[in-house]
């Protein structure tokens, strides 16, 4: 299973990489003859309300929910692992304090927050990413402090600090470098995650904006045409599908490969 | 005939599609009412010859060689129901560690309970007040109470008394103590084998004694085998492996051990570490760590020879000497 | 002579907290008005059994806690009164090598970036070359090659991985050492391979040591004075030479029995120590030992005995001290 993820996983930064060259016909040229046509030969999968062709479409928004997925995850992992790491290793008061705020955050949708921002900053791309970024946050601030309180006391966090270490470096070169495996894979289901909530933002016209051919906007938009040409619909979906499924079988397969104990924290 | 004999024992498992032979040449022999202590350190294979008396190493994947007679019965003959039977009714094993033998859910009374029902058809009343009694004669203070008590409500030395109530309730004929006071604090641990000692004497159960120190074999058996790197390296009285240790080992092993009293400095140590089973040194597999070591040493593995009544060596720098 | 290391009144006790909301419900004492003095080149053994605060001990020393009361005073200064900054430069006159060998290292570290790691920490700075030849001195110093500096701890043995995390906090040349428990862990055979080595080094590098173990025989062999504690309290300062001869307090005795000679001829007798050490949770007023003590009286369960003179070079906290003659 976790060849079939890499390999789909593989698959998707190939199409993100390359998707202008992959791109049979230009993602944005509109031609309202064809509009609506089903797929056919010329138009693989369909082409939609403006004459665009679907799978060029699908295509350019491997591109946008990749970048999306990686950038927002990569927020999300840094504000984690800062917030949970002092957590765990200060206890006491910032302990609480931290705690609270990521339950809180925790607590709520991760897409009221995201809307939260985005009605905030306004739609477009870069809100997204920053969106979902601090909407996924707490998962791994909640991880990486339970990596930390167990690992604080190990016989050779007290060792070095005997040695006259630094909290700085006590955190830095041997905490979190040792509670990091289980937070990548928790980011790697994560992006999945932030793929399908791009996608949902897009859905609800807060994601990017057209002509950007995200994955969920475009979903969006055939919602209009469900009976008339379903392709439009499908299609990016199917992608979204199988790209969230590479991610979660990678992860999955990486849990093994780190030889984590405790699987039930991802 | 002898009570327990085993005969060129030998215990390989596959790890990593390799097969490694931890136990080799393991061959020894007790009387009923004796207490046989077996000495090494980590990885000499005392645990698992524990393990394959009692018929735990077959059920962990282990492939056993050689001949295990109980009072003339061979073991390794039998299936695993008619072990079944035996374990616990007539061979007792005491595990290692109090700590993590006891069920943490159930009352520990319910448990050496369970332990008897499993050999003798009783009632659970009758259970219970033999129960009792079986642990008043343990020294647990308070029967009736620690009886419905829960492991973690007891202390080290209590829970170990239990998981010793559970070995002995059936009235077993041997018993198998895998390093049973090495969890304990010292004066505990002094209590513990005392108790052992007078299991032994009062009741006339044979115990084989599994440690890794010398002081507790010296003060509690009959007889000592010393393991090596999976091999029997010497076996014989306490008198005369204690006051005449034969082989290298042994000797060099009865030197590492600081006493009271002892003048500074005269401490000696033995060069090197032991061995991980599936790297074996060729020929005797102490060689590496032995000054008296030659070309026939490292050459080829020297068998355990009876030098004198009862006393066997494995050591080709002895052989001759006699 | 010269005392290296003076500790006052140290004290410390946790909090035990319980139920839902986590309210106080007692103290423990771990370490209770321990008072004593190490002079310079001495090794101090510490002996008791579980729970008798021994290593706690070590961790206040170090001011790897932080005491609730006592002074801890190294070669003049008050460590418990140096800010933070000051302490971690400190640590490098101090040093503890621990228990477990099996995770006193990072196990993402070679061993040669462990051995090499304080000179980083404490901002002494080398070339690459001078680090180098630090590390295999140091590796061949403590009996292992520089080869051994490229594994991982989980590819050395026990023994092995101790040496290493001596070479490690010898590395910064430290005055006075704190042994917890350094054998504990090993087989019998290496525990006398690490305790020549001690051997070897304290007199090489002149240094001073307190050595904690449970293993009163081994206490006696290696050190020079011994403590004897018991659920946080010193119950006896002894010479070690008189362990076997004339110990005063009734658990240094029980001590000494419950030891198994290997010597088949000498079976013990006597009566091993009953019972076994209480919870150190809200203990009661009088001497801690008192409840196992097979001299008690009842003076002993209405006011803890202070350390007082033994009359031979030693203390000891017990109104009826044992007396050989």
């Amino acid at each position: 299973m976790g060849v079939i993820g890499t390999v789909l996983i593989l698959c998707l930064v190939f199409v993100a990489i390359f998707a202008p060259l992959l791109e049979p016909y230009s993602y944005q040229s509109q031609n309202i003859e064809i509009m609506n046509s089903p797929p056919s030969l010329t138009h693989l999968l369909g082409t939609d309300d403006f004459g665009r062709d679907v799978f060029s479409r699908v295509i350019r928004g491997a591109r946008i929910s990749f970048v999306v997925g990686v950038l927002s995850v990569l927020i999300s992992v840094v504000i984690g692992v800062i917030v949970g790491s002092i957590a765990g290793f200060y206890g006491g008061v910032v302990d609480i304090i931290l705690t609270t705020i990521a339950d809180l955050t925790w607590s709520m949708p991760a897409i009221l927050i995201a809307l939260l921002i985005v009605a905030v900053t306004g739609a477009g791309l870069e809100s997204v990413v920053l969106a979902i970024g601090l909407s996924y946050w707490a998962q791994y601030a909640r991880l990486i402090r339970g990596q930390i309180l167990s690992l604080k006391s190990a016989v050779f966090i007290e060792a070095t600090r005997s040695l006259g270490a630094s909290d700085f470096v006590l955190l830095f070169k041997h905490l979190i470098p040792n509670s990091l495996s289980p937070v990548i894979v928790a980011a790697t289901i994560g992006i999945g995650n932030a793929i399908v909530l791009e996608a949902t933002l897009g859905f609800l016209g807060m994601g990017a904006q057209p002509p950007t051919p995200s994955w969920g906007a475009m979903m969006s938009n055939g919602t209009a045409y469900l009976f008339i040409a379903p392709w439009m619909i499908i299609f990016p979906g199917l992608a979204m599908m199988i790209t969230v499924l590479g991610f979660n079988l990678f992860g999955d397969a990486l849990i093994d490969v780190m030889d984590i104990k405790n699987k039930d924290s991802i | 005939m002898s009570f327990l004999k085993v005969k060129d024992l030998q215990v390989e498992f596959r790890v990593d599609k390799k097969m490694i032979k931890p136990i080799e040449g393991v061959s020894f022999q007790m009387q009923k009412g004796e207490v046989l202590g077996m000495v090494g350190e980590t990885g000499s294979g005392k645990s698992l010859t524990a393990h394959a008396i009692v018929g735990l190493s077959t059920l962990a994947g282990g492939v056993i060689g050689g001949s295990i007679k109980f009072e003339g019965q061979d073991l390794l003959s039998l299936s695993e129901k008619e072990m079944q039977s035996i374990r616990g009714a007539q061979i007792a094993f005491i595990p290692q560690n109090p700590m993590t033998s006891l069920d943490p859910v159930y009352r520990v009374g319910d448990q050496i309970i369970e332990a008897l029902r499993q050999h003798v058809k009783i009632s659970k009343r009758e259970a219970k007040l033999q129960v009792i009694e079986v642990m008043a004669r343990l020294n647990i203070p308070n029967p009736e109470r620690v009886f419905h008590q829960y492991p973690h409500q007891l202390s080290g030395g209590l829970k170990q008394r239990i998981v010793i109530a559970i070995g002995v309730c059936t009235n077993p004929k041997l018993l198998v103590a895998d390093e049973p006071t090495t969890a304990l604090d010292v004066t505990v641990q002094a209590q513990i084998i005392r108790l052992f000692k007078e299991m032994t004497v009062e009741r006339g159960i044979s115990l084989f004694l599994i440690t890794h120190d010398l002081g507790v074999i010296a003060q509690v058996c009959d007889k000592v085998a010393v393991m090596y790197a999976g091999n029997m390296v010497e076996f014989g009285s306490i008198e005369a492996l204690f006051k005449n240790p034969r082989h290298p080992y042994t000797k060099a092993l009865l030197d590492c051990i600081p006493t009271i009293g002892m003048a500074k400095g005269s401490l000696s140590a033995i060069y090197g570490s032991v061995p991980s089973s599936g790297v074996y040194p060729s020929g005797c597999r102490y060689h590496p760590r032995c000054p008296y070591a030659d070309e026939q040493c490292r050459k080829t593995m020297p068998p355990l020879l009876e030098v004198e009544v009862e006393n066997w060596v494995a050591c080709y720098k002895y052989y001759g000497k006699k | 002579m010269e005392k290296i290391i003076e500790i006052k009144n140290l004290s410390v006790s946790f909090a035990v907290r319980g139920g839902l909301l986590l309210r106080k419900i007692g103290t423990v004492k771990a370490v209770d008005d321990v008072s004593f003095s190490i002079n310079k080149g001495e090794i101090l053994g510490v002996v008791g059994e579980s729970g008798c605060g021994k290593s706690t001990l070590a961790r206040l020393i170090l001011r790897l806690i932080e005491p609730t009361r006592g002074s801890v005073t190294f070669a003049g200064i008050d460590i418990l009164k140096l800010s933070k900054k000051v302490l971690r430069q400190q640590r490098r006159h101090m040093q503890m090598v621990f228990q477990d060998p099996y995770s006193v290292m990072d196990p993402r570290y070679t061993i040669f970036r462990s051995i090499a790691e304080p000179f980083q920490i404490q901002n002494i700075r080398f070339t690459t070359e001078e680090k180098r030849k630090k590390v295999d001195d140091l590796l061949e110093l403590v009996g292992l090659s520089s080869e051994h500096g490229f594994s991982y701890p989980h590819e050395l043995s026990g023994g092995q991985k101790q040496r290493a995390d001596i070479a490690r906090m010898l590395a910064l040349t430290p005055q006075f050492v704190i042994l917890d428990e350094p054998t504990a862990a090993l087989d019998v055979s290496v525990q006398a391979q690490i305790i020549k080595l001690l051997e070897g080094l304290r007199e090489r590098l002149d240094l001073t040591l307190l050595f904690i173990s449970h293993d009163l025989s081994l206490v006696s062999y290696f050190c020079d004075r011994v403590i004897v504690m018991y659920l946080g309290r010193i119950v006896e300062i002894i010479s070690a030479d008189l362990i076997g001869k004339n110990p005063h307090h009734p658990y240094t005795q029980a001590l000494i029995e419950s030891i198994f000679k290997a010597v088949p001829d000498e079976k013990s007798t006597a009566a091993p120590l009953e019972g076994e050490v209480p919870s150190p949770f809200n203990l009661p007023r009088g001497c801690v030992f008192a409840s196992r003590c097979r001299y008690a009286q009842p003076i002993c369960l209405e006011k803890s005995p202070n350390l007082e003179e033994s009359g031979d070079g030693g203390q000891v906290a017990c109104y009826f001290p044992l007396d050989s003659n």
